[in-house]
């Protein structure tokens, strides 16, 4: 007698369908010859060709590489540190502020970030002198501060799962805390350090609220630029961008599943030749 | 041989280590309360100013004036708010549907979380990429989707005039049952991660130990699966609801008059009135309502760092 799938699996299959089925409506669109949305006129590739002529959307995709590249490598280094500190250094004064500082903005509502961090830069401008416009540099600020949070919580998980007897040992044998952590825990962690990055590339690339409070004149991002198009209403060209997207993503996502289960298979067959012997 | 006893740099090495530690230290917190901490306490200053027609656009809040320091504090903004019923339906709307959106990703999230982490080994790492790739692509362009799915000409009532279920289109874009699939599509996955974290490290044999014991499967979940998989609901649901009530993008694109969400009002007071007194007052209780939600979640998020 065959088994009937459990409720909860026929839900995961139900939920699937849900979250991909809209994003396959974009993306066949995207070859739609019409350009009203919901009459089928054959199939083309020209909302492509239109797409990569608009200037405007280029250059606001470069401007958003830009600010993502820069605040995923920071919010890396800010992020791996505030883990560093709350994991190794036992206690210390500060350590709950900074607790809280490293979970709130994991929730935080954007608008409420935007508006804040716009208020600061209003006021140090005002006091200092600096920032003395605002444009990309405040956005790769405020996109540095939120991106770390989710990389603090990112490289913990991966710090307190590291055996600590190792860097022990090296401390044990005279090695200074610095260098014990650049031979020894760094190494480890990496795995954690890359997919920190990409998520905060990817949070800096989606974000559209935070940006668009504390951007000045001349620094627009995709996502603003999205935003004004999609405000009008369905517009071919923004299904042919989401199509990339989601073929961009996808591609990372299948290398990134091929590299984690090739490690895993190595630490298999590593675990086999240890017991084996 | 010599041998040369030296007590000092001992305990200025010691100290240069202490000095390490605290510049370590020093690095994040710094940055967070400048950038993170810092902000809040100026927009509880602002929020306390009078708008004025200026650059920025409003007064300021200490004066020197006459020979003597003046402080303006101003809580007209508040007052204002309290007095406009507007702004009271806002804040319960947007409780309202972030609450309805919430409970709907439990109830979508929990039993796929649970599938996941009863699937064989090598399919819960694709089941779990697949969970997640979306929220990776585009927030907007997520929600954008929705847009050609539920306009009046959209497909999705393309679908249900084809079918004769409806004699004419439904409106459905521009409504809160439109805002409510926008909150529930975006944010699923959120509500997923946490509970498959929590299922996954859950003891599999206590279930199959309470049904050799002769419970009902639904007796079984109750007691059992639900009490030990409770840190996961709490931190899905309030990484769901927190950024919920204070959505912008999703009441802006799907919603309609009658779903006034309070991260839209804020965004309009700001940057169509530019009424920033107002516009931070807002914030301020936005924040003052989310307080208990937030240290929810930090306590959870605390535990969780520990364990």
């Amino acid at each position: 007698m065959k088994r009937l799938p459990s409720f909860s699996t026929v839900m995961l299959a139900l939920g699937l369908g849900f979250l991909y089925l809209p994003m396959a409506v974009l993306v066949a669109y995207s070859f739609n010859a019409s350009s009203l949305v919901t009459v089928w006129a054959g199939f083309s590739t020209k909302w492509y060709g239109e797409l990569l002529r608009d200037e405007q959307i280029l250059a606001a995709v470069w401007t958003s590489l830009e600010i993502a590249f820069f605040a995923a490598s920071m919010a890396v280094c800010l992020g791996t540190v505030a883990a560093l500190v709350m994991t190794r250094y036992g206690r210390f004064r500060g350590k709950t502020a900074l607790a809280s500082m490293v979970t709130a903005p994991l929730v935080m509502p954007e608008v409420i970030t935007g508006l804040s961090l716009l208020l600061l830069f209003v006021q140090m401008a005002a006091l200092t002198g600096w920032p003395a416009d605002r444009g990309m540099m405040t956005i790769w600020i405020a996109h540095t501060t939120f991106c770390s949070a989710y990389v603090a919580v990112v490289v913990g998980a991966r710090l307190r799962e590291v055996d600590r007897s190792i860097e022990e040992a090296a401390m044990d044998l005279g090695s200074p805390p610095a260098r014990t952590f650049f031979a020894i825990t760094l190494p480890l962690i990496s795995p954690a350090l890359a997919a920190g990055w990409l998520l905060a590339f990817t949070l800096s690339l989606d974000d559209l609220v935070i940006a668009s409070f504390v951007s000045g004149p001349g620094a627009n991002t995709l996502p603003m630029v999205v935003f004004s198009s999609v405000r009008l209403g369905v517009s071919p060209k923004i299904n042919a961008l989401a199509t990339l997207i989601i073929l961009a993503v996808s591609l990372a996502t299948l290398v990134a599943w091929y590299l984690m289960r090739r490690g895993e298979k190595k630490r298999r067959a590593a675990l086999r030749a240890q017991t084996g012997d | 041989m010599s041998f040369r006893f030296r007590p000092f740099s001992w305990s200025l090495w010691l100290k240069r280590l202490q000095l390490g530690r605290c510049a370590v230290i020093a690095v994040p917190l710094l940055w967070l309360s400048l950038f993170f901490l810092l902000p809040f306490a100026l927009v509880l200053k602002i929020s306390l100013s009078e708008a004025a027609i200026s650059v920025p656009p409003y007064a300021p809040l200490v004066e020197y004036a006459e020979g003597t320091l003046q402080i303006l504090v101003n809580v007209g903004n508040y007052l204002f708010l309290l007095s406009d019923s507007l702004y009271a339906a806002a804040y319960w709307g947007s409780i309202k549907i972030a609450f309805i959106a919430t409970l709907v990703c439990l109830l979508i999230g929990y039993p796929m979380a649970y599938a996941m982490a009863r699937a064989a080994p090598r399919w819960q790492l694709v089941l779990l990429l697949l969970v997640m790739l979306p929220s990776w692509t585009s927030f907007l362009i997520r929600v954008y989707a929705w847009m050609g799915i539920l306009s009046n000409s959209g497909l999705l009532n393309q679908l249900l005039l084809g079918l004769g279920l409806v004699d004419a289109p439904l409106r459905m874009l521009n409504t809160r049952f439109a805002v409510i699939v926008g909150i529930v599509y975006a944010y699923l996955p959120f509500m997923v991660l946490p509970l498959y974290a929590h299922l996954t490290r859950m003891d599999m044999t206590l279930l199959e130990a309470a049904s050799d014991l002769g419970s009902r499967r639904i007796n079984t979940f109750v007691k059992v699966a639900l009490p030990l998989s409770a840190g996961g609901i709490v931190a899905g649901c309030m990484l769901v609801f927190i950024p919920a009530v204070g959505e912008f993008v999703i009441p802006e694109l799907l919603g309609g008059p009658d779903t006034l969400m309070i991260g839209k009002i804020l965004w309009d007071e700001f940057f169509l009135n530019r009424d920033w007194p107002v516009a931070a007052a807002l914030a301020m209780i936005m924040l003052g309502l989310l307080l208990i939600p937030i240290v929810l979640f930090h306590r959870y998020q605390s535990r969780e760092l520990e364990t």
